[in-house]
């Protein structure tokens, strides 16, 4: 068995064996470098398609987390990145939002809420359904309890407060956005939050 | 006397699987076991991930053991075993992101999976290469069942469904064996079949 230990061979054996794996997992990562950050902008992409009407242009703006898709000139609309405060961690969504300020589709980026309850935000199609074409000046953006239009998945209130609360500060972003562009043709209702655009965190 | 060898050999996985299951009879790894099996899939990956991990630092421990100096041999292994675990990690995040999704919060911990450390102990370096294989198989593939199985009987009490096929048409299962407590009470009964099991073989 083992071999009697003194200085040398035990610095030599320890050191050689960080060496030789530290040269193995340098190689690994330059290898796997490519097909991880490949993985990474198809799940975005896909997240992007999957909250817009179908564009050939996305555009990202990294101070405010958002990307601008476009159909040739024609704006076809805002994905915008937002992450709040879940029930088991942080909740990142991704907010489509056509110009004329109504929500097309949400989808989650990364979650850590708890599987069977708040993780069937991923799942559960009659929360998810009633996203698309949310328009924030007919609905009132909360949860049922709280005398909103959001419908919370069962035993979960929480996750779907957090997931609302997410949607508005993408509309809030959606509203600087606009601003800044100039169309002050969008009428928002007010929020009575704090402005409060996420997207930072991502996990 | 060949025959005889090939007993051995299959023995060796066998032993794994049953004698010396890891999550039933041994209760190593009980971190992972509990917190991954919320579905039979999960528990399948988590299993699968550390039956590669199990096999690749059994074969690397016997094969350095001989000259790895007594004092140092801890840290020696450690090094190796997150050596392999990382190489996952990398692999899973490049060719397969959606699993790496909901289990890789885990795989960093199977570095410290008491299973991994644990044949390391007290198989791999007193054995050859090829039999450190073979018992890494056995024990892996012992892990592997038991995190499918305590997942399936999760995931069939809890949300109503196997291997993310669904049966009760949307309803909702029994949420609290999908959570922490559902765990351990799946875990404690399935302990009890298995051992009870055992004994009348």
């Amino acid at each position: 068995m083992a071999v009697k230990s003194n200085l040398i061979n035990m610095v030599a054996v320890l050191g050689l064996t960080c060496l030789f794996c530290s040269g193995v997992l340098g190689g690994a990562y330059v290898l796997t470098k490519e097909p991880i950050d490949k993985a990474a902008a198809e799940k975005t992409n896909k997240a992007i398609s999957q909250v817009l009407p179908s564009f050939t242009e996305v555009k990202y703006n990294e101070a405010d987390h958002y990307y601008t898709a476009t159909d040739g000139e024609t704006l076809v609309g805002y994905a915008i990145e937002s992450t709040v405060v879940g029930f088991g961690g942080p909740l990142s969504l991704i907010v489509g939002i056509t110009p004329d300020g109504v929500v097309y589709n949400t989808s989650v980026l990364s979650h850590a809420e708890t599987p069977g309850l708040g993780a069937k935000c991923t799942t559960d199609a009659k929360f998810m359904d009633q996203w698309k074409g949310f328009d924030p000046s007919i609905k009132k953006l909360s949860v049922k309890k709280d005398g909103g239009d959001v419908d919370a998945i069962t035993a979960s209130t929480i996750t779907s407060r957090a997931y609302t609360l997410a949607v508005e500060n993408a509309l809030n972003t959606f509203k600087e956005i606009a601003g800044q562009a100039g169309n002050d043709e969008i009428v928002m209702p007010d929020s009575d939050r704090a402005s409060n655009e996420g997207g930072q965190d991502n996990e | 006397m060949k025959e005889d060898k090939t007993m051995s050999k299959f023995k060796l996985i066998t032993d794994g699987l049953v004698k010396n299951n890891p999550t039933f009879v041994l209760l190593l790894g009980m971190c992972p076991t509990l917190a991954t099996t919320t579905s039979a899939i999960n528990g399948l990956s988590m299993g699968l991930a550390t039956l590669f991990v199990l096999v690749l630092s059994n074969m690397a421990i016997s094969a350095i053991a001989p000259v790895v100096p007594d004092k140092v041999h801890i840290p020696v292994y450690i090094v190796v075993i997150a050596t392999f675990v990382t190489l996952l990690q990398l692999l899973m995040q490049a060719y397969t992101p959606a699993m790496y999704e909901t289990l890789g919060l885990f795989i960093p911990l199977i570095v410290v999976n008491c299973i991994v450390l644990g044949r390391a102990e007290a198989f791999a370096n007193k054995h050859g290469v090829g039999e450190s294989a073979l018992d890494g198989i056995g024990v892996g593939l012992g892990f592997t069942c038991s995190l499918t199985v305590l997942g399936l009987v999760r995931e069939i009490l809890g949300s109503g469904s196997a291997f993310g096929y669904n049966f009760i048409g949307g309803h909702d299962g029994m949420l609290a064996f999908v959570m922490a407590p559902g765990a351990f009470l799946c875990l404690g009964y399935l302990m009890v079949l298995f051992n009870k099991f055992l004994k009348k073989n």
